[in-house]
Order: structure tokens, then sequence, then C-alpha cells
């Protein structure tokens, strides 16, 4: 079985200019250790400090967003495309702090970088 | 001019040189345009704003276009307008109306966005630009693309409203229908503009295209003159405007324009397609996409960009999000166009409709300040009232007639008004 993957260009830094691979990863979670696998340099980027992957990274399985059909339970089809496409939409807020923002609260004030900042 | 901006991350904080680049390859967040505001606090005041054009570029030096740059589009600057019969029907005192219904050139605010993403598409040198879009953002793309001579590409989902397709071919535009709803036609638009040299003002441009959000809100201030609203009442369909507006508000108390306040933020989403509401209500920590089924298709995005940071921004100002359904939508736009004269489309329904909603539910009280956003203008979405109005018979021109006419009308009315309120 194998499914074909598409790599946005944000992660070609990380693939040496790799745009998409082949896989036989059966589901997502496999397909990800497979990615991290082939491109090792990609793997601090792809996730976080906790170990998830980052929240602003989305997954499709041919034309569907991969968590309609199940998210980690879809099992690939032969065939499958999967898109893998940044920044479309988020998932969760980090846990952890930032640099921009101690709190864990995301960057907004274009003063200072930080949502409750004090420029006032 | 803007003094100097830069592109920043939005959650690792990598910084950018200016490029047509929306993404972080470090932790492929979103970008984001820092303006130097230190740098803005020397030459910006009121004055020198009220000396600028009457339109969005008199606060050109608080947004992302190069140095020297000419604005070729003069949108914006659209009415602020009180709204006393609209706020006696919803239990309002103290409500007003930002009316981007009628922004120049295209009756949306996306003219805003978009103003500011082509200036920057000239500037990075792309002769083409694209889009993908509900239809506001494809008309204006559109439009002002055709006034500076770029070539145009613009995806939309294949059931958009029809006049809202026309107004897209007008001006010459190759339109591209896309079997699928927006979401679908978004990431079709990423990888395109992953493979072409174009600029996607909402992929690659969309750091700059944003900041023209934040426009609605400079002329908010400044139209109040010089002060921040209680609250304001924004549509969502990606997410962007409402952090922008908020932007803008802390833009200007940094700046000293304004005296600091804190402003409550409340966004107004379709319950057939919401996202960002659903989130605000359940206090989720994300947006869990939807998939749309509402009349406002405009706001129709199930996978909203910037639906955390929507989500974010309301929960930590106070602020609220409602939805209504599609019967409430429509309701919405004709109480708006009889009390106030304004025909907005459908997003303005859902904007209006959720308005009172938070009057009636007491998060917002009468006597605060608010200020609800209408974004599009009716026009656009005649369809949705289809059979709302019947075709009169038509009459001789006889007096005679007028005269059984109107006499019919009054008895009509009497009994209406006799009866039940059908509202």
């Amino acid at each position: 079985m194998s499914v074909r993957v598409l790599l946005p260009n944000a992660f070609q830094k990380h693939t040496n200019g790799a745009k998409e691979i082949q896989s036989s990863a059966s589901n997502l979670p496999q397909l990800l250790d497979e990615i991290e696998v082939t491109f090792p340099d990609l793997k601090s980027h792809l996730r976080d400090e906790t170990g998830n992957v980052r929240r602003f990274i989305n997954f499709y399985v041919n034309e569907e967003d991969i968590r309609f059909l199940g998210n980690e339970k879809y099992a690939f089809q032969d065939g499958d495309e999967v898109l893998v496409i940044p920044s479309i939409a988020g998932g969760s807020w980090p846990d952890g702090p930032t640099r921009f923002a101690p709190n864990g609260h995301c960057s907004c004030c274009s003063y200072c970088g930080q949502e409750d900042c004090s420029c006032y | 001019m803007a003094i100097s901006y830069e592109l920043c991350c939005r959650e690792c904080g990598k910084r950018y040189e200016n490029a047509p680049l929306s993404i972080c390859d470090e932790c492929f967040s979103p970008l984001e345009v820092q303006v130097d505001l230190d740098a803005a606090k020397k030459t910006v005041t009121r004055e020198s704003i009220a000396q600028g054009p009457t339109n969005m570029w008199r606060y050109q030096s608080l947004l992302p276009v190069p140095e020297n740059y000419v604005p070729q589009t003069p949108a914006g600057w659209t009415p602020l307008v009180k709204a006393p019969r609209l706020a006696e029907r919803i239990g309002a005192k103290n409500l007003y109306i930002k009316n981007d219904a009628v922004c120049m050139p295209t009756l949306s605010f996306k003219d805003r966005v978009v103003a500011v993403a082509l200036a920057n598409a000239q500037r990075f040198g792309f002769d083409t630009v694209g889009c993908s879009s509900t239809g506001n953002l494809a008309n204006s793309v559109a439009a002002q693309a055709a006034r500076l001579g770029l070539k145009t590409y613009i995806l939309v989902p294949a059931d958009l409203e029809a006049a809202k397709i026309l107004n897209t071919q007008v001006y010459g535009a190759n339109l591209i229908r896309i079997n699928g709803n927006y979401d679908h036609v978004n990431r079709l638009s990423s990888q395109i503009a992953d493979r072409y040299n174009w600029g996607f003002v909402n992929v690659n441009l969309r750091p700059y295209y944003a900041e023209g959000s934040k426009t609605v809100g400079f002329e908010i201030a400044e139209q109040l003159g010089w002060r921040l609203p209680d609250n304001v009442v924004v549509p969502m369909a990606g997410g962007s405007l409402i952090t922008k507006i908020r932007k803008a508000f802390k833009e200007l108390i940094a700046l000293g324009l304004v005296e600091p306040k804190d402003v409550r933020f409340f966004g107004a989403q379709a319950t057939g397609c919401s996202p960002i509401a659903r989130a605000v209500k359940t206090g989720a920590d994300h947006i869990e996409p939807q998939r749309p089924a509402t009349i406002a298709r405009s706001l129709a995005i199930g996978n909203p960009a910037d639906g955390t940071y929507a989500a974010k921004a309301i929960r930590e100002s106070g602020g609220w999000a409602e939805d209504v359904s599609d019967v409430e939508i429509v309701s919405g736009i004709q109480e708006l166009a009889e009390t106030e004269g304004i025909f907005t489309e459908t997003a303005g329904g859902v904007t209006t409709a959720v308005t009172a909603r938070l009057y009636a539910h007491g998060r917002i009280k009468p006597d605060e300040l608010t200020v609800t956003c209408i974004t599009g203008n009716g026009l656009k979405t005649t369809d949705v009232l289809a059979g709302a109005y019947e075709t009169e018979a038509a009459i001789r021109p006889r007096l005679t007639d007028f005269e059984n006419y109107i006499n019919e009308i009054k008895e009509l009315d009497e009994l209406v008004s006799g009866g039940v309120d059908v509202r």
C-alpha cells in the first residue's frame, strides 16, 4: 500500500528541497513517524516542546480535512493523496511559554508583540 | 508611508524581512506585520492624520506600504452613523453603525485589505494576483487589480451568489469556480501559491492584507472624536477583522492618540457555520472545523485561519460571541434596512441579529457606546430575499385607482396592527 504525501514549500528548508514523498504508512501517526525518520531536521519544527504536532499544521486526505475522517484513527487507503498545509487554521493553544508570550499567550500588540502588554 | 515595518511570527517571534511570505519556516505558524510605533510616535498626530486624504490612506503611516507609495484606490472612510431607530427596537440607547456596505470601490470592507495587499503585490513585482474568496474579496481584487493593470486569477466556491460572480467577471478577472466549499478553495489556493509566482492576497500576501482591516478601527476611533467605544460587534468569517480592529485600538493607545480603554469585542457568526462562536461559548482552547451550511456565504469558513486568535481576543476583552439562524439573518437584514435605511448583505444580517441578541441577553448594557460593524452590501445577496416581498398588481394611471389602492393598504395595515405582531 502506498500514499502520496505532498509537502508545503515552508517545509523544504528542512527536507533538502523535497516536495513530496511516497509513504507506506497506514495512518497519520505512522506517517508522522516516517516523515521524521526521512527528514530528521524537520522533527523539531514539526512538533512543539511537548512533542505535539504544531497546531497550525493541517492534514488533508484527498479533498477532506483528516479531522472529518477520524483524524488519527483514519486508515489510509491505497492511492490516497495526503496534503500537508500549514497555517490555514489553528488547532489548540500552546500550553507552554513562547518567546513573546511568557504566560503562554499569543502575541498581538504590534508595539511589543504581546497580547497582554503594558505598552501604554 | 509606514515609518518601518517587518514580518514577525505570531507564535515563536522569529522576524523576517518584508517578503511575500505568510508562514514561519521554523514553527509553521502565521506571520504578522509589526509597525515600528516608536518611530511613528514622532510624526503621527491627530493633526497629521486630519491633513491626510478622506479615505483609509490618511493612516498610511500605520500601514505596511513602501515609503514612496502613492495610493491608487480611495477605499475606506465610510460613515459611522448613530442608529437610534434600530437601537430603540433592540433595547439600546447608544448604538452606532460602521457602514462598510458603502466602502469604495466594491461595497465591502474587503476594499481596505485589498488596497494594502495590492500595494505590496506591486512592491514585490508580481504581475499576476489572485485570491480565494467567498465573494466580496473576489469583487475587490478584480476591481482594484483592473485599476492597477494586474492579471487576476480568482478562485471561488461554485455555489456563490450570482451577483458576486458577475461583480468579479465584469472587471475582466479570470474566475475559477471550484466544486467545493471555501475551505476547499482556500486549500487549493495555498497549493497554487506554492507553485506559481503569483501574489495571492490572502495567502502569501496575507500579513500585509490583514493590516488593511486596522483602518476600520482607526476610523471608528477618529469618527467618535478620538475616543474608543465600550463595545464593538464584528462579523467573523476567518476571524481576522475582529483581531485587527483590536490591534488598531491598541496602536492608537500606544501612540497616545486616544485614552486607554478596555474595549469589549463581540463576534457574530451564523449558526450554520460557527466554529469561532462555538469555541468562545464552550471555552474550548481550539477551533473544531465545521462543514458550513448557511445562507451567510461570505461568513461560511469552516476552518477559520484566525479563529483561535479571534476567540482569544474576544475572551480576553471580556466580550462574547453569538450565532444566529438563517431566518434571523434575513430578519436582521430587513430590520436594519427598515430602521436605518442601510441595506446589508447576509453577513450584516448576522451582525445585526447578533447585536440584538447581545442586548436581549444583557451582555451589552443599553447605555454603553456600542459600534456594530456592517461589512457588506445587500445588493450582492438579494437572492436570500427572493419571495420575501410580493410583486404588487399594477394599477391604471388614474387617481381613483390610486385612492382605491391606498384604502386597501390602510385596511390591511389596520388588520395587521390590530392583530398579532408577526415579527
